[in-house]
């Protein structure tokens, strides 16, 4: 019956050329995509929350067609070590305002002029990228828990 | 940038503009030093060698922390910091009083005892599943709990302490504690669901979630909102997160079945953030509803106290009967509770200290009596006295104080109790509290006369010695216990201190609104 070597009955369905060929393009696209989603979410609709799901969604797809652990190989860090990293980022974020005298989590802005662009930084985007980190590991973790078969 | 175009009036009445002293950072320091923990030692996890040597100064550090905010406090009275400028109603403070940093710095004592012990306790394996990450965020979510001055914020806090709890319950994934787990988590969950929505319909009533605005706010809405509702809902809440009588259940199916420490610590520390709750929302915030309920408070507290004792009294296995002490507790507790006044509150107060200590170290100390007795069971387990007449001391110094005898700990907030009951003129409860007090002890000399003073039907006994990483934290937790009943005086003082805070919030306020409350 099974003439590819990598399916099981419940795979088979994923399981076609066209979605193994299109799928890491596709999950670069989405990765690129969460990241603008990310960056733009201060001032307008988005931000990390939804930004980390767009880029769990794209490590899903990856692991519906490529396997789990192409995707463990791609990702370089374990997904709950990624979620830490946002935890971390996050709290840091509040602390940087100990240094300027101000309550804890306060807006912090510095315009650097980067190549002859005015960049924005600031404490909440540092915090927003934790919490793409944070919801970006986590939610990775529990898709490839639950796509991970004996076999892979 | 954004704020210059608007007028400075209008931003002060929004906006916090002066500059934070560096000591009133202690404030937000301990769930922040907990969380930033939690994150490295879950990036480390797989450096096991690390996470001991990370782990344990840095809960060294967080009595360190905590220690400091409790003298700020002292020093200073209520400490307020608003969380990135922004005033309430608009923004989350974190106020911390006498009460809220005692309950933190304790908390902080309890979880180094728990950290050292479970060097010994908890092997690689379950080391790798997560052991210190877990401790750290939930320990984060207790600190938070007893430090914040928002009401929703506070359910948030009890959300990460119940999410990091449900990580150590079920460390290893034995059947059995899977089992436990569900009652546990299924429970945990109604009861803070519930919280929440008593949360909703306060933000409904008073329109805000700041505490010091809602004690405000308070007297003068009780007669147009449905206030006695909204703190049966609140009573509801915490009584089943502290397991108070007849929604306790979900403790004696649940806390046998985890590591030892790990139950040591949800004895510890997770009950008596149901019991701060209740003090904190229905003697500071809600006193007058606190009033008219304290009869039904009363009745509850008598049926905990009595149930919890003699389901001690019946339970063949020590993990249980400490399981049902930890429910008498909470009744003697509640029993503070519902008298309301000052006297009693501090007593209160003192005692969910004192049992936050000597719970830990009980759950400790039946460790290593099953360690070297083999069996948690009174059936089997005999002859400890003569394996280790060390531990048999800590064993009955801690049989004392959770009985409520002198010289240790548990001693004065009950015969303070004792006499509150009386002046309240409720001799009732004050019986209820001895005879408690007096089958708590037949429990806890029946287990001292079985599992240490029995001779093993084989006659012989092989002395058996204690490892450092119980030795160390147990005797600590013994010689606190013990200190603090010699000589009770400083904390007696907190506590009368703390409670009269509580009842008379003015400092509370003031410290929130420095210009005085802002009219709704």
């Amino acid at each position: 019956m099974d003439t590819s070597g990598t399916g099981r009955s419940a795979r088979r369905g994923m399981d076609t050329l066209i979605f193994r060929t299109m799928a890491p393009y596709l999950t670069a696209l989405m990765v690129l995509f969460s990241v603008f989603v990310l960056l733009r979410g201060h001032n307008e609709p988005g931000g990390g929350f939804i930004g980390g799901l767009i880029a769990a969604s794209a490590f899903a797809i990856l692991g519906i067609a490529s396997g789990v652990s192409a995707v463990r190989r791609a990702l370089w860090f374990d997904p709950i070590t990624i979620a830490a990293a946002g935890l971390a980022a996050s709290a840091l974020a509040g602390i940087v305002s100990l240094f300027a005298d101000v309550p804890f989590m306060t807006a912090l802005w510095v315009f650097p002029n980067i190549f002859g662009t005015e960049v924005a930084l600031s404490t909440p985007m540092l915090f927003d990228i934790g919490v793409y980190l944070v919801v970006t590991g986590a939610i990775t973790a529990i898709a490839l828990a639950l796509e991970e078969r004996e076999d892979d | 940038m954004a704020t210059s175009s608007i007028p400075l009036e209008a931003l002060e009445k929004s906006m916090t503009l002066a500059s934070v002293p560096a000591a009133h950072w202690l404030v937000i320091a301990p769930p922040v030093w907990c969380l930033l923990l939690g994150a490295i030692l879950i990036m480390t996890r797989k450096r096991m060698d690390l996470q001991a040597w990370l782990a344990i100064p840095a809960l060294a550090g967080l009595v360190l922390i905590d220690a400091g905010l409790l003298a700020a406090v002292i020093r200073e009275g209520p400490i307020t910091m608003v969380m990135g400028r922004w005033l309430p109603p608009f923004g989350i403070a974190f106020t911390v009083d006498p009460t809220g940093a005692l309950f933190n710095l304790t908390a902080g004592i309890a979880a180094l005892a728990g950290g050292i012990a479970a060097l010994g306790d908890i092997d690689r394996t379950r080391r790798a599943y997560g052991f210190f990450p877990f401790l750290f965020l939930m320990v984060g979510g207790v600190s938070g709990a007893f430090l914040t001055g928002d009401i929703f914020n506070l359910y948030v806090w009890f959300e990460v302490l119940l999410i990091s709890s449900f990580g150590l319950i079920i460390l290893g994934s034995e059947r059995e504690q899977l089992d436990g787990a569900t009652k546990y988590a299924i429970l945990n969950l109604i009861g803070t669901t519930l919280f929440l929505i008593a949360v909703g319909i306060l933000y409904a009533v008073f329109g805000t979630l700041n505490m010091a605005d809602i004690a405000a706010r308070a007297p003068t809405l009780g007669a147009s909102a449905p206030m006695m509702t909204l703190s049966l809902v609140f009573i509801t809440a915490f009584l089943m997160k502290a397991a108070a009588f007849p929604v306790n259940s979900w403790l004696p199916a649940s806390y046998h079945t985890p590591r030892i420490v790990v139950a040591g610590l949800f004895a510890g520390l997770l009950t008596k953030v149901g019991v701060y709750a209740l003090i904190r929302v229905m003697v500071m915030l809600l006193p007058q509803e606190a009033n008219a309920y304290s009869t039904l408070i009363g009745v509850i507290a008598a049926l905990t106290m009595i149930t919890g004792a003699l389901g001690a009294l019946a339970q063949a296995d020590l993990r249980r009967m400490l399981g049902y002490m930890v429910i008498t507790g909470i009744g003697i507790m509640l029993a503070g509770i519902s008298f309301g006044a000052q006297t009693a509150i501090s007593a209160t107060l003192f005692y969910a200290l004192h049992s936050m200590i000597v719970m830990l170290a009980l759950y400790l100390m039946v460790g290593v009596a099953g360690r070297m007795g083999g069996s948690f069971s009174l059936h089997d387990l005999s002859g400890l006295y003569a394996k280790s007449p060390l531990l048999s001391a800590i064993a009955l110094a801690l049989f004392f104080s959770v009985s409520g005898l002198p010289p240790f700990s548990g001693f004065w907030p009950k015969a303070m109790l004792i006499k509150a009951a009386f002046d309240f003129g409720a001799w009732w409860q004050g019986a209820v509290i001895l005879v408690s007090g007096l089958l708590t002890t037949i429990a806890a000399t029946r287990a001292f006369a079985l599992g240490w003073w029995r001779m093993p039907a084989s006659g012989t006994v092989e002395p058996a010695r204690m490892l450092a990483s119980e030795l160390i934290p147990l005797s600590a937790l013994t010689l606190l216990s013990l200190g603090i009943g010699l000589y009770p005086e400083p904390l007696l003082a907190l506590a009368q201190t703390a409670a009269a805070g509580l009842l008379e919030p003015t400092a509370y306020l003031h410290s929130v609104f420095p210009q005085g409350a802002p009219t709704p």
